[in-house]
């Protein structure tokens, strides 16, 4: 504790090297790209191998040549701001988690400015560093240990057991799991929803072409039993149009409508 | 004079196998009398070892094998051991080895280019480093819940988690007794398999790691 407390008081004396003044922050193996994306019409935005703030920090740190155990808060948060803006324009979805790790730091810088009072409990007198630096520490084992398990799957990926025999197959429902048989449904589901949203394209009638249809109909056939007409419909909708065209024709005198007995069938016969 | 003497030494050899082969015949008299089946010769009981291996679906325990030869384990144990010495004597193409808690016949990764050739296949795809992280994570702190990987990796996107769920690399492992009982994980067998563990003890600690991290500044 003693010793981080000496070692923060002179980086505080000590003056810090101007940090670089370019106007964007290129970095290695990091550099944002722009991807069009043309089907969706989007832009995406990559940002390079930083998965969240503390991969920054780390990565900030180790550029900066960062003692992690006595880290410059000052200048480390400006650089991280920094970077942020370069974010902020490219990706506001990613900067939200980039965000807090922003605010902590500068609570701390604040923190760290404000002098010690003197009268405070040794307890109160840890550095406000420390949980950060406990963090970014076990980030990095974690970061340590996914590297090694990118090279063992890459050494894995390169042995080979033997095909499958004849009889692997030979019992498959015994060998699918409750897992499979979700995923399984899951699909069906997705194909049921797609029928359903799967419309007819339906041959639709014109008011126009019924007249003209039952007309033809009159004229070659004589007299036509309504009924008959009425059939030839297929859908709710073509026999509301037989039936209203055959109102419009009555109404335009160039049908007759005729009955032989009372409920008997209906005929329609040419007016002239 | 020597041709004849590397001769006899051979023969003596040869005896002494064959006797330590009996002995062993007997110890499986005692074991398969009951079944009245035909002891096997050591020779013999290797050999069927080795087709049991070759033959099972996945990682075959000695246990298994014990169950099906109706043989104590240890004598099954010292077999698979005396095949596996076989295996990397000849260096052939092919491995015995221990993976997931089962012994497995595989090819050696140094001939995956003809194999790849032969099999007109390329390697599946990598698993993200944000997926591998995560993954890192759960395999050392296992069980452990999504908001406790979450603040390990200092991000808020859990999508990793669904990657992970999806290539059955892990598994849901109860709930854990706090506020709002969050399902925990862990990894799975197949962990073992794709990353060709034989348990999760042969990982490195993670405190190995620590020298490595303090060492980058």
């Amino acid at each position: 504790m003693e010793d981080t407390l000496q070692n923060e008081t002179g980086t505080a004396t000590a003056p810090e090297p101007a940090p670089e003044s370019a106007p964007t922050i290129s970095v290695i193996g990091a550099q944002p790209e722009i991807i069009p994306d043309s089907e969706n019409d989007q832009l995406k935005i990559g940002l390079g191998e930083f998965e969240g703030p503390l991969d920054l920090l780390l990565y900030l740190i180790r550029q900066e040549q960062i003692n992690i155990y006595d880290i410059p808060l000052a200048r480390i948060t400006d650089e991280y701001l920094r970077y942020l803006q370069l974010m902020k324009e490219l990706d506001i979805a990613i900067a939200g988690d980039f965000l807090v790790m922003a605010a902590q730091l500068i609570e701390m810088k604040s923190r760290m400015l404000l002098p010690r009072d003197p009268l405070a409990e040794e307890e109160e007198l840890i550095d406000p560093r420390t949980e950060l630096v406990d963090r970014l520490l076990e980030h990095q084992k974690f970061k340590a240990a996914a590297q090694m398990l990118w090279s063992r799957s890459t050494v894995e990926q390169a042995v080979f057991t033997r095909a499958e025999l004849e009889t692997d197959k030979s019992n498959p429902e015994v060998a699918v799991g409750l897992f499979d048989l979700l995923t399984v449904f899951q699909e069906i589901l997705g194909r049921h929803k797609e029928e359903i949203r799967l419309e007819i394209e339906r041959e639709e009638v014109s008011m126009a072409e019924m007249i003209e249809r039952l007309r033809n109909m009159v004229r070659s056939a004589g007299e036509i039993n309504l009924l008959h007409f009425f059939e030839q419909a297929r859908t709710r909708r073509e026999l509301v149009v037989a039936f209203l065209s055959v109102l419009e024709l009555v109404r335009l005198s160039e049908i007759l409508l005729s009955q032989r007995e009372t409920f008997g069938e209906i005929v329609a016969r040419a007016a002239s | 004079m020597s041709e004849a003497g590397r001769a006899k030494k051979t023969k003596e050899v040869a005896e002494s196998e064959a006797e330590a082969a009996n002995a062993i015949v007997v110890e499986v008299d005692e074991a398969s009398e009951i079944e009245g089946e035909r002891e096997l010769s050591a020779a013999e009981l290797r050999g069927a070892v080795e087709s049991l291996i070759f033959v099972a679906e996945e990682p075959i325990a000695a246990r298994a094998i014990a169950d099906v030869l109706k043989i104590d384990v240890t004598t099954i144990d010292e077999t698979i051991g005396d095949l596996a010495t076989e295996f990397d004597r000849r260096s052939g193409g092919l491995q015995l080895r221990e993976i997931a808690g089962g012994w497995q016949i595989a090819t050696r990764p140094e001939y995956h280019e003809h194999i790849r050739a032969y099999l007109k296949s390329k390697p599946s795809a990598k698993l993200s480093l944000a997926a591998l992280e995560t993954l890192a994570v759960i395999a050392y702190k296992q069980p452990v819940t999504i908001p406790e990987i979450l603040d390990i990796r200092g991000v808020q996107s859990p999508s990793a988690i669904k990657t992970l769920l999806d290539k059955r690399l892990i598994v849901a492992r109860g709930r854990k007794e706090t506020v709002g009982r969050p399902m925990m994980y862990g990894t799975s067998k197949e962990f073992l398999i794709q990353f060709g563990l034989k348990d999760l003890s042969e990982l490195p600690s993670i405190e190995d790691f620590q020298d490595l991290a303090g060492g980058g500044s």
